[in-house]
């Protein structure tokens, strides 16, 4: 293999490996508050779909993912008042959401099924693209891609450096202990969870608007599920979600490369790597109570009701 | 204390708080003065904790008035409360384990307070010093021991500097050593002025250090008494109103026949923080009532889990009843040769918390309640029934889910349904913890009751004066070994006390060493 093709083939993996970055990033966070969201798959399609069509209707690709935010983040707010103030069961709420936003997308998305648009196009990087290997493979991308990288980062350090992260790590760990103490339970969830809906909204907008700038109906193929399980993967550490979502990534693309080596693999069969990454992982975590019990959020997918402490 | 001249710390005025179908708080006043130690009294469900939770801000009244050092102010969360100089230690610790212990402090403070603080891990470290707490700052709070939560707790209101200290139920979870260092700890503050709202159960803790004391019952305040002129019997009749025997002296008995043994048992431990049991030896009688006292964390736990068969390790010929190996046997097929068991958590291990009392009582007593593979509901409904007015467990009803029960109330729950089923052999854990005086005189009897029965029990407790009140024959288990098992007539509290401190465990040692050698 020569050094251009792996060039190619590490350029390919952060490109699909961004989409994850975005949604997985989001549904940390609102993990990490205690509430298991379900719903990427359909909050990213609502986004790809309502990003397309903004983008198709103003010809500004920007316009398209700030549209994309908003849907994601609205199709999130369904999700919180279900779940947090009805004290819905979030696995149900979740899936509902999925099956709701897969549907809705394709009804509105109906219309413009095989236009195109122009996408963003990629913004070398003075000086950074230059650097031999990594300048092609890191900084010849799109505006998109950048801003994954500085999400991870902002992320990284509001997470583990910051009061913020330390309430939304607190509100996951026991939700009573800091209801107790006098943080707002429900308000950091509400927030975490919309976060979580922006993501989705930014990610799906990646699919229609950069990855094949066009819309098709489930375009996402899965990536809300295989954000779920990268979450878990990277057991809720923000750096190792953006190593997994690369590493993903070049599962996800595995295929053409063996095909392009003269190897043939179902694609089928590759499209499991993700999935059995992350079986392998949690039976790892798992071997080890104690340190399973340091890395989840203890309170996931558990409802809390301000309202019955008493 | 001068009243005269000084302004009240905390004045409360007819506070009310109606729950659906209770009234938890009527018509409470209440006076607390600058470094007083005032113990908050009465059985469980008397409103103690509704009326705490008040005033720290997570419950609001639906009527009176809070006067805060001569203002009267409205506390709608637990961060007024603390900005007023509040603090309070929960029963049930609200720490965040896979947090620091400087994290979890940290997460208290405002960013003001954070500022002028300064450098938080040096200011604990400084804190711990003063106060004798002995808390590091870095350590993350799953290696802490209960003890030491709780002062990370004391520390996380000392940090704040507080005004007035809420304790529900400090002393409940710590060793007697714990508990005169804990007292240390409550006299400088009160000396530093700094008030003091304390509720307990044990009723020799609040005369040897409160120095007044208001009494509860049914959501009113009943009395109010200076406890160091008052005996622990006195303040007992004012909570439950009627005579209260509180130590009852009741007759010991000697054990008939062997019932079910423990040999050689020796077992590693599981978690992380566990206790490795070792070569531990007895035998429990039938018609006896053996106890086992202890410091929490010693071994108690691990053999309370292999004797019931929920470690499902099994050491061979380890345990037998009635002569025969048992060890090989689940906890249900256990339970169906006469065993029966109270776990010292209640809920989650006693009963399942989102269940009814009904269906709780079907979990361990489906002999006669199940007919040709189907539940008979109606009889075990008012089997039930019968249980909640027996052991007067404060309730809605069978219906009842068991975690909208006290810990108390469930407690009582739980202990009758075990004893009801009479057994042959009774493990039980801290038979009493965090019930009050009336509904432990109603346990205690029933334990009796069953003893003279012929049934063997198993005390394992903290709390040695009921040990001593209640065991024929006591023994005591340091870091897993076990002392040696005497009649309780021939030993007393200091002997007890030392084995609780492992002074046995040389000579035990020793002879496994000679025995090795041999």
């Amino acid at each position: 293999m020569d050094s251009d093709l792996i060039v190619q083939i590490l350029f390919a993996a952060v490109k699909t490996g961004t989409p994850l970055l975005f949604i997985a990033l989001g549904e940390v966070i609102c993990e990490k508050s205690g509430v298991l969201n379900l719903g990427q798959e359909g909050m990213m399609l609502m986004g790809a779909v309502v990003g397309f069509l903004a983008a198709y209707g103003t010809g500004s690709a920007g316009l398209g993912v700030l549209a994309a935010m908003i849907m994601g983040c609205i199709m999130s707010l369904i999700f919180a008042v279900l779940v947090l103030h009805l004290g819905a069961n979030q696995v149900a709420t979740g899936l509902a959401l999925t099956i709701f936003g897969t549907g809705l997308s394709a009804f509105i998305g109906s219309g413009v099924v095989g236009q195109t648009i122009q996408g963003f196009q990629p913004i070398a990087i003075p000086l950074l693209s230059d650097i031999p290997f990594l300048g092609r493979i890191l900084f010849s991308h799109d505006i998109l891609v950048y801003t994954s990288f500085a999400m991870t980062f902002i992320l990284m350090f509001v997470i583990y450096k910051t009061r913020i992260g330390l309430t939304l790590t607190a509100v996951g760990e026991n939700p009573h202990a800091a209801n107790a103490i006098g943080i707002k339970v429900l308000r950091v969830r509400y927030l975490a969870v919309m976060f979580g809906g922006v993501m989705a909204g930014i990610s799906g907008a990646y699919m229609s608007l950069v990855y094949t700038p066009m819309w098709v109906e489930n375009m996402t193929a899965g990536r809300g599920w295989i954000a779920l399980a990268l979450v878990v993967f990277a057991s809720w550490r923000i750096g190792r979600i953006m190593l997994g979502a690369y590493l993903f990534g070049i599962a996800s693309i595995m295929h053409l490369v063996l095909q392009g080596l003269g190897w043939s693999i179902s694609p089928n069969l590759l499209a499991m790597l993700p999935y059995v990454a992350t079986v392998i992982v949690m039976v790892i975590i798992s071997a080890d109570k104690f340190k399973e019990k340091l890395l989840a959020p203890r309170s996931l997918g558990k409802t809390f009701d301000p309202r019955q402490m008493a | 204390m001068k009243k005269h001249n000084l302004v009240s710390r905390l004045e409360l005025t007819n506070i009310t708080k109606q729950y659906p179908g209770c009234l938890a708080n009527d018509n409470i006043s209440l006076t607390l003065m600058p470094g007083e130690i005032h113990a908050l009294l009465g059985e469980n469900g008397a409103g103690k904790s509704t009326l705490v939770k008040t005033i720290y801000g997570v419950v609001a009244p639906d009527k009176g008035d809070i006067i805060w050092n001569g203002k009267e102010v409205s506390i709608k969360s637990p961060s007024i409360a603390r900005d007023l100089g509040i603090g309070m230690v929960f029963q049930h610790f609200s720490l965040f384990e896979t947090l620091t212990v400087s994290q979890n402090i940290e997460l208290c403070l405002s960013k003001t307070q954070l500022n002028e603080i300064g450098d938080l891990a040096e200011r604990i470290t400084h804190l711990s010093a003063e106060y004798g707490l002995n808390v590091k700052p870095s350590r993350y709070v799953h290696s802490l021991s209960i003890g030491e939560r709780q002062r990370v707790e004391i520390m996380r209101c000392l940090v704040q500097s507080v005004k007035l200290l809420i304790l529900d139920e400090p002393t409940s979870v710590l060793t007697p050593q714990e508990v005169s260092g804990l007292f240390g700890v409550l006299r400088t503050l009160s000396n530093e002025g700094c008030s003091i709202l304390f509720i307990s159960h044990k009723l020799h803790e609040v005369t040897e250090i409160c120095h007044k004391a208001t009494i509860l019952r049914g959501g009113k305040v009943v009395d109010t008494c200076i406890p160091q002129r008052e005996t622990p019997a006195s303040i007992a009749k004012m909570m439950v109103g009627d005579l209260a025997e509180q130590d009852a002296g009741y007759t010991k008995k000697e054990g008939t026949v062997g019932v079910f043994n423990v040999e050689d048992l020796s077992l590693a431990a599981k978690q992380p923080f566990g206790t490795t049991l070792k070569n531990l030896n007895f035998e429990l009688k039938s018609g006896e009532i053996l106890g086992i006292a202890g410091v929490a964390g010693n071994g108690q736990d691990e053999l309370m889990a292999i004797i019931s068969g929920e470690d499902e390790r099994s050491v061979k010929n380890s345990l037998s009843l009635d002569g025969s190996d048992i060890s090989d046997l689940n906890a249900g097929e256990r339970r169906k040769l006469g065993m029966a068991y109270v776990p010292e958590e209640r809920l989650g291990r006693g009963a399942v918390p989102d269940m009814s009392l009904t269906e709780n009582t079907l979990l361990t007593h489906s002999q006669g309640f199940i007919r040709n593979g189907l539940v008979d509901w109606q009889s075990i409904k008012g089997y039930t029934s019968e249980l909640i007015t027996k052991y007067k467990v404060k309730c809605h009803g069978e219906f009842s889910e068991a975690k909208s029960l006290s810990g108390g109330n469930l407690q009582k729950f739980i202990m009758g349904r075990e004893i009801g089923q009479n057994p042959k052999v009774l493990i039980c854990a801290h038979p009493t913890w965090g019930v009050d005086v009336g509904a432990a005189l109603a346990i205690h009897q029933a334990l009796l009751e069953l003893r003279d029965k012929g049934a063997a029990i198993l005390l394992i407790s903290e709390d040695i004066d009921e040990l001593f009140l209640l065991a024929d024959r006591m023994a005591a288990v340091c870091d897993g070994y076990l002392s040696p098992v005497v009649k309780t007539e021939t030993t007393n509290i200091d002997q007890i006390g030392q084995w609780m401190a492992g002074t046995f465990i040389k000579n035990t040692s020793a002879s496994d060493k000679q025995e090795a050698t041999a």
